[in-house]
């Protein structure tokens, strides 16, 4: 009995034994997919900053200017992804807690910033909030087009369905009687919100949180309009990259790539780790 | 804690849950609300608890009007059917939330509160899964964290709905002797929603058959099993056959023919009898009908009998038979109910 367990517990498998067909096709398919949209192009990008050597690279990612890009790039996205993650909370309880004339259509409105040309998003805004803008002109002379506010502005808008399509179905699931057991237990509205159904939705927020963050970082169309584009103000990481390769310096503009894609790694690693923590804490009674 | 409820309605968008319901219960009762889905047990127990609230009527807690009050108010402690519990929190912290929740002004210590969480883990027999959450427990355990938790708050009366709904029928059986010794040591007033008549009879000190939005009856397992107010208490609780029948001077006639037993008032009206209540005879003034099935049940045999209704469908009723005498299929029986009641229709 023992004999047998360990060897075939020791026998190395791809697979584990299922009556589901069609995993050499569709691990296949999946993988030649993954090479040709994800991983031979990740490689050709490493390839290339490879040809600066240590010392190149190292010169890109010490230039004041990469710097300052990253700086405002991650700065920027996580600002503005912290805000969606309070309006976006608010927003999907809104849309899932009552029941209102219009209620469809905002629950549409959200999706738009999906399907809007970002580029459109941020003409808009821009000459929304520029200085002789509707909004803009209200806060002169306090500035927010053309600074990094405005780029938290347009990421804001760009990262908002994230959050919300993430919390909403979580919090539609929300069972009435966890509520109803919070006020039976003398908790108030505050406290049964804050100590009760907030703490469930967490992993669903650092999910939106996540989402929001990583489209921040990389999002490009809407948010060369409204920036400004100043060097070391207001120039944003994919604006550098595309500023050197009107240069021809491709090696430089993929240095900028790799280490933007590192940085984004990590961070998306640990939120994977926190939101892998919380599931396998909270499970799914 | 006396509860007393007065002439409350219920309604659900002009759909009335709850239709002129009056009860007291007497402080330290287990009261059991029994009957069949939409009959409006849930509905009362949430109006007790302050979950909703009644479109008519009071309820008294004690001398206190607490129609108006709100559930944070009443001090109740609510089992619920899926138990509710807080899944991000442990099972101390679970017990432990309605004490943590009060207002610093009446809110023990942190070391009152950890003492009374693991007192009342001991009470409920699950000492040592302070640590646990819910989800690495068995249903049986979260049943008894749920009740736990409700208890933490020292409510005035105890409320379940389905307490035992969701758990499996050995586990279902060992919880259910547990509740009784649980209310007996604590002796508080306890409510609890049922459809399992089985679960109601044994376990509460009154029964309350509720159907449509109304109290049927009201009474001890004994009075609503013998003596059944109504033809629905009468068909809902327990085995039994109806028959119609006619009343006149004061013998009881099936078809036209009477068949050897006696009933007080006259009048049109329907003949309930249960499956043991019942005799085989040898005499032509009785009931008779074919044999078309007999099966075992537990200590027991049942003969399924249908009566003959000139074209119509035959009426079809049980019919305790004896173990060892088995009646054969297809043959004709006759007999008499030992036992039995007249609900006439006036």
């Amino acid at each position: 009995m023992t004999h047998n367990a360990t060897a075939s517990s020791a026998k190395w498998r791809l697979k584990q034994p299922s009556i589901i067909p069609g995993f050499g096709l569709t691990l296949g398919f999946s993988l030649a997919y993954l090479s040709l949209i994800i991983l031979i192009p990740v490689a050709g990008l490493l390839w290339r900053t490879a040809e600066l050597g240590w010392s190149g690279f190292f010169a890109v990612l010490t230039d004041r200017r990469t710097l300052d890009a990253l700086y405002i790039s991650f700065g920027t996205a996580f600002l503005a992804a912290l805000v969606n993650v309070v309006f976006g909370t608010i927003l999907a309880w809104v849309l899932t807690r009552y029941n209102f004339r219009g209620r469809r259509l905002i629950d549409a409105m959200v999706d738009l910033p999906f399907a809007l040309p970002t580029a459109v998003a941020g003409i808009a805004l821009a000459s929304l909030y520029a200085p002789n803008g509707w909004i803009g002109s209200l806060f002169m002379p306090f500035r927010i087009a053309f600074t990094p506010l405005g780029i938290v502005i347009a990421l804001i808008f760009i990262g908002l369905p994230f959050v919300v399509r993430t919390v909403q179905p979580i919090m539609e699931e929300i069972d009435r009687e966890v509520e109803e057991a919070a006020a039976t237990l003398g908790a108030n509205r505050f406290q049964a919100i804050s100590k009760v159904i907030l703490p469930g939705l967490t992993p669903a927020i650092l999910t939106g949180f996540a989402l929001a963050f990583a489209r921040g970082v990389g999002e490009y169309g809407s948010v060369i309009f409204i920036a400004g584009n100043i060097p070391y103000v207001s120039e944003i990481a994919p604006l550098l990259i595309v500023i050197r390769l009107e240069e021809f310096n491709y090696a430089g503009a993929t240095a900028i790539a790799t280490i933007m894609l590192l940085i984004s790694f990590m961070m998306l690693l640990v939120i994977n780790l926190i939101q892998a923590w919380s599931r396998r804490r909270y499970g799914n009674v | 804690m006396e509860v007393t409820i007065n002439n409350i309605r219920k309604e659900f968008e002009r759909f009335p849950a709850l239709n002129d319901v009056s009860l007291k219960i007497a402080s330290g009762e287990l009261i059991a609300l029994l009957g069949p889905s939409g009959s409006g047990k849930t509905t009362l127990l949430r109006l007790i608890a302050g979950l909703d609230f009644p479109t008519a009527g009071k309820i008294f807690f004690g001398d206190e009007d607490a129609s108006n009050h709100s559930v944070q108010e009443r001090n109740v402690g609510f089992v619920f059917q899926h138990y509710a519990l807080f899944r991000h929190m442990t099972v101390a912290e679970n017990i432990g939330f309605g004490l943590k929740v009060r207002p610093s002004s009446s809110r023990p210590p942190k070391s009152e509160i950890r003492r009374r969480v693991s007192d009342l883990l001991d009470m409920v027999q699950l000492g040592g899964l302070e640590k646990r959450y819910p989800n690495q427990l068995s249903g049986g355990q979260r049943q008894r964290v749920a009740l736990a938790r409700a208890m933490a708050i020292e409510p005035r009366i105890l409320l379940l709905d389905e307490p035992f709904g969701a758990l499996d029928a050995k586990v279902r059986k060992e919880l259910r002797r547990w509740l009784r010794e649980f209310h007996d040591r604590t002796g508080h007033t306890t409510v609890f929603v049922t459809h399992d008549q089985e679960e109601a009879l044994e376990l509460a000190d009154r029964v309350v058959v509720m159907s449509q939005g109304k109290i049927e009856q009201v009474g001890s397992a004994d009075d609503v099993y013998d003596r059944p107010g109504s033809p629905f208490v009468f068909s809902f609780i327990g085995e039994s056959s109806h028959l119609p029948v006619e009343v006149k001077e004061r013998t009881v006639l099936f078809q036209g023919q009477p068949i050897g037993i006696s009933e007080s008032v006259d009048g049109g009206g329907e003949l309930f009898f249960r499956p043991e209540d019942v005799s085989l005879v040898d005499a032509p003034d009785a009931l008779f009908g074919k044999v078309t099935a007999c099966r075992r049940l537990a200590g027991t045999r049942i003969a399924e009998i249908d009566i003959a209704n000139d074209g119509y469908a035959p009426y079809h009723v049980e019919v305790e038979v004896s173990l060892h005498a088995p009646v054969a299929l297809g043959s004709v029986v006759r007999f008499r109910p030992t036992r039995w009641k007249v609900f006439t229709n006036n």
